[in-house]
């Protein structure tokens, strides 16, 4: 867990994702799932769900859970996603707060280095 | 705005409540999101599954056996599977009674959660939700509406588990739409 950054990159966004994570979070917003419901809301096309991003930006601590939890996390959604978006998100360690409390300061990015997603994680040890 | 009179207060004045009272006149469905303002929703039992946390793994693209699998879980700290940090999202939080959200076209701004300690699957959580706080801002597409959602997960011992915030931004456009249909 002293890891000083972990970083994870994704595949390729595809709409069957979108589709098996609105079945599994229950999250049917059809401007993640149907293009021309995206449109109506001035979107050029269906976008990631928030949540599914910061999904993924949790998974980077995946390893560490045998021995420990994330605690907090928090984000900010930055910008869009879209279907074929490679993103990659990083989490780089800031302070170590008492014994066995870690922060990490967690970004995702496209394919073209924009941010879409800024935040932090507080990772504990059990 | 469609109407000339509406339109030149709103130039004038610059205040929102009196163009809200101007188009309400017009008798157009009004949706007043500060009424709700401190309002929970009633609290949902909900109980975690494990087959909708190896779904939800599944779906974020990280399966990892904490989180379904007994066998392995034995042998970590949590001696038994927990669910991914943003699998609190599912729950059922309840209805804030009379609050309407469109149900298409809502952005999602911002999430937090903070944990007192991991959910496991198997658990019976208590969930609900109070609108704290709305913002308003103008932009260049009109008035974007910013809703500040607290959540709640408590044990049946009334301990809290968690607590979410969320950051909801309600465009003019999917506002309009809304109050229209």
């Amino acid at each position: 867990m002293k890891k000083q950054f972990d970083s994870k990159v994704f595949s390729p966004v595809h709409k069957l994702e979108l589709i098996k994570y609105a079945g599994a979070s229950g999250d049917f917003n059809p401007i993640h799932i149907i293009d021309e419901e995206a449109k109506k809301t001035g979107l050029p096309s269906v976008i990631q769900h928030g949540m599914l991003t910061m999904a993924k930006v949790g998974s980077v601590f995946s390893n560490h859970l045998d021995k420990g939890y994330i605690q907090n996390f928090s984000v900010r959604f930055k910008g869009m996603v879209y279907e074929n978006d490679t993103v990659t998100a990083k989490a780089i360690l800031k302070d170590k707060k008492n014994e066995g409390l870690y922060t990490y300061e967690v970004t995702a990015t496209n394919q073209e280095g924009k941010v879409i997603l800024l935040g932090h994680v507080d990772f504990a040890l059990l | 705005m469609k109407n000339l009179k509406t339109l030149i207060i709103y130039v004038f004045t610059g205040e929102l409540k009196l163009w809200l009272i101007l188009r309400n006149i017009r008798g157009r469905k009004i949706i007043m999101y500060e009424n709700f303002i401190g309002k929970q929703s009633v609290i949902v039992k909900n109980i975690i599954e494990r087959g909708a946390v190896k779904k939800f793994a599944e779906a974020i693209g990280d399966p990892h056996p904490i989180y379904f699998d007994e066998e392995y879980a034995k042998n970590t700290k949590h001696k038994k599977p927990i669910v991914p940090p943003t699998f609190a999202k599912t729950f059922n939080y309840g209805q804030i009674e009379g609050l309407e959200l469109p149900k298409s076209g809502l952005i999602h701004g911002e999430q937090a959660f903070y944990y007192e300690r991991p959910l496991k699957t198997g658990e019976v959580v208590f969930c609900s939700r109070t609108l704290k706080e709305i913002n308003e801002k103008k932009g260049s597409r009109g008035v974007m509406l910013f809703l500040n959602f607290e959540e709640k997960g408590e044990s049946v011992e009334g301990e809290t588990i968690f607590v979410a915030k969320r950051l909801t931004i309600i465009t003019e456009k999917v506002r309009q739409q809304m109050e229209e249909n």
